[in-house]
């Protein structure tokens, strides 16, 4: 007999505890499969300029050329022609929660995203999909001249802005997902900042996969000119099914001289989705980069945040977290490319495996002949919890330039019994006990959070751990 | 009634080497006993078995806490029930701060004893509770906020374990040689925290080696503990003695070689 779908569920990860979904009731929902018909379909339906369309389908060309990748983790299994590449849920994006539809914005509420907007939000764009179905921004950020739009609505109402940067930090050619995510590439975030504004409360982005077999591809360009700042959040959920999905976004960054940019991802993706992610961003005169990763969920991650260094004195930090548990592999790491003089960049990787889960570290730093005075720290430290999990470290190191300052240090460490002992006999069970040490593992990187994510975090640490043991 | 009551108790390590070989002891409220033994003489074994270390399997005899065998029991259990160990080397949590541990394992034990309901220690309370006992064990307060035993002194240590015994309230104490390397301030603390918690409802056992802590503390009861059982019993002169002469009156004669 068939198993029940609350079954399967349950089998699969008990703990994962956004892996409900809505009836699927949507205004469009492309076929499965891919193809130049549906990608001109696409951007016809989005009623987009010419030079947008033909962008996606060369993508496509792009796409279909390329082989697949054979470093990082297997992916063979992905099913491309049982994808569905493009749902859109809604007719119209809502300015108000209560527009949504009731399931729809349930799924908002239980991820607590109306409410963390009230408390300590300047912006939010949710995501459900293929679309962004709400979007918006403090008034007074408006009034600042701030732009924060999905990515869609960004290409219809500042063409020029968009055409001017889309595709020249990430080329559409430059890995086969990004290709694929420039030729069916659908909602994200357009962010501008003008000279000089500092966005004080982080602008989030919450993306939601509801369907099965969902390819959620959404695209994001963030430009913080002068002196600027904004710190951009986004997180991400998925319902649980036995079926892969797959999630593969473009994140294209540019922070002008002296501007800042922080951009925080807490990744907890269900674990049948693939995640597969370009990241990159560009720094220009004393302009500082961060990307702070956390990545919990997925099937397989493979992403590796970017930092090219392109001014005197930029500055780039990437803080690195992979939690792999049962069934997941986390590849995951970050890139510093210093082309200019005097620029410093830290890659700080924490990860932790278990339950038979891989984590990896694989980080790139790069200095360019002429880039004199770079300095760069590499530090990535592995925990491992159990005897069937495994951590491996991929430091790639290029360097052409003879006056740099460069470290790399990694560490290995396991969860002893002594160390369980310790904590348990001062009351605490073998799973608080556990996630206890990983949360200080990961300490370091927690505290650079909001203190709203950083609660969340030891919040989702905690439920990993529950059910590894015992 | 003896809190803690060992009875013919038996302790091997994995590999089934006895380390313990049966030890009769008993801890009733109000009492403070010393255990003293030479090094190697198997008495952080004991602690260890007590407090539930998985490499320390009790093979025979009877431990039990209040009337209530604890041989099975994880360490967590334990601690529930009130028992407490003070390390001799307390493990580093680099990441996780004093105050953060310590309120984690103080709500862990306030919800085993509300059976199993949240009964989280109100945070302004906690903040009070534990700056108070601080200042009284003569701690630094920015300790409060350093990584659990992460590049701790030895006193450092010795002092936040005692911290947890005052701030957990055990019913039965036990500190595993809690003393050695500690200066004298730092022994006059950790006496004056092994006093004030012992009392109607609480006892103490002090392991040690020597028997400069009982300067400071005086015990009720001491053993003398060679090669895994106790060998002598007496009051607190038992420990001057000790002192006087040494451990070598209580081994086991040497064996001289015999002839072929």
């Amino acid at each position: 007999m068939a198993l029940t779908e609350t079954e399967v569920v349950g089998g699969i990860k008990t703990e994962y505890k956004f892996g409900f979904h809505d009836p699927e009731d949507y205004f469009f929902k492309s076929g499965r499969g891919l193809s130049h018909e549906l990608v001109a379909a696409i951007s016809e339906h989005k009623n987009e300029p010419d030079w947008m369309r033909k962008f996606r389908l060369k993508s496509l060309d792009y796409f279909l050329a390329r082989p697949l990748p054979e470093w990082g983790g297997n992916l063979h299994e992905i099913d491309f022609d049982n994808i569905f590449y493009y749902i859109r849920p809604t007719e119209k994006q809502a300015k108000s929660w209560e527009d949504l539809p009731p399931d729809i914005k349930n799924t908002w509420d239980r991820l607590g995203i109306p409410e963390a907007e009230k408390n300590f939000l300047a912006g939010v764009g949710a995501q459900y999909e293929s679309e962004v179905v709400y979007h918006k921004l403090k008034q007074e950020l408006e009034d600042q001249g701030v732009l924060f739009l999905d990515m869609d609505s960004g290409l219809r109402e500042h063409e020029e802005l968009v055409k001017e940067y889309f595709g020249t930090i990430i080329p559409q050619n430059d890995n086969k997902f990004a290709a694929l995510n420039s030729a069916v590439w659908s909602g994200g975030s357009f962010i501008y900042v003008p000279p000089g504004v500092k966005v004080e409360m982080p602008l989030q982005a919450y993306f939601r996969i509801n369907a099965e077999n969902m390819g959620q591809f959404e695209r994001t360009l963030i430009i913080v000119d002068e002196d600027a700042y904004v710190h951009y959040v986004e997180g991400c959920t998925a319902p649980v099914y036995s079926t892969d999905s797959l999630h593969s976004a473009v994140v294209e960054i540019i922070v002008k001289p002296g501007g800042r940019c922080r951009y925080t991802t807490i990744q907890n993706w269900s674990n049948n989705v693939y995640n597969l992610v370009t990241k990159r961003a560009v720094a220009y005169e004393n302009a500082t980069m961060e990307w702070v990763d956390a990545n919990l969920g997925s099937k397989l991650t493979m992403k590796y945040p970017a930092i090219w260094l392109m001014g005197e004195g930029a500055h780039g930090e990437v803080l690195s977290i992979a939690f792999a548990g049962q069934d997941q592999h986390l590849d995951a790491g970050g890139k510093a490319v210093h082309i200019a003089p005097n620029t410093s960049s830290i890659i700080t990787s924490k990860s932790i495996s278990r339950g038979g889960g891989r984590a990896s570290y694989r980080g790139l730093l790069e200095v360019a002949k002429g880039a004199e005075g770079a300095k760069s720290k590499v530090v990535c430290d592995a925990l491992i919890l159990d005897e069937d999990s495994r951590s491996d470290t991929y430091p790639y190191i290029r360097i052409d330039e003879s006056n740099v300052d460069i470290g790399h240090e990694a560490t290995v460490s396991k969860i002893g019994d002594e160390q369980l002992f310790y904590l348990m006999s001062r009351g605490l069970s073998e799973a608080e006990a556990s996630a206890m040490v990983v949360s200080g593992f990961v300490e370091p990187i927690t505290k650079e959070l909001p203190l709203e994510y950083a609660v969340e975090m030891n919040r989702l640490i905690q439920l990993q751990m529950e059910g590894s043991v015992g | 009634m003896a809190l803690l009551e060992l009875k013919d108790l038996h302790v091997a390590l994995e590999d089934g080497t006895e380390i313990v070989k049966g030890v009769d002891l008993a801890v009733s409220p109000g009492e403070i006993h010393a255990l003293m033994g030479p090094n190697g003489s198997g008495k952080s074994s004991l602690a260890y078995a007590l407090m539930g270390h998985p490499a320390y399997e009790i093979t025979s005899g009877e431990a039990l806490f209040d009337g209530r065998e604890i041989a099975q029991m994880g360490a967590d259990e334990r601690a529930h029930l009130g028992l407490f160990l003070a390390f001799q080397y307390p493990h580093a949590v680099p990441g996780v701060t004093v105050a953060s541990f310590m309120r984690t394992a103080l709500n862990a034990t306030r919800k085993a004893r509300a059976g199993g309901e949240d009964d989280p220690v109100p945070v302004p309370e906690f903040r009070k509770e534990m700056l108070a006992a601080m200042e009284h064990l003569k701690i630094p307060r920015e300790l409060a906020q350093r990584y659990l035993n992460d590049g701790f002194s030895g006193g450092e240590k010795k002092r936040v374990e005692i911290l947890q015994m005052a701030m957990l309230k055990p019913r039965v104490a036990v500190l595993d040689e809690t003393d050695s390397g500690l200066d004298i301030d730092a022994l006059k603390i950790v006496a004056t925290g092994v006093k004030e918690l012992v009392g109607s409802e609480t006892g103490a056992l002090i392991i040690t080696h020597y028997q400069r802590i009982l300067n400071y503390v005086q015990p009720d009861f001491v053993h003398v503990f060679v090669d895994g059982r106790i060998v002598e019993e007496g009051g607190p002169e038992l420990a001057h003695k000790l002192e006087a002469e040494g451990y070598e009156a209580f081994m086991p004669e040497q064996v001289v070689g015999s002839e072929a």
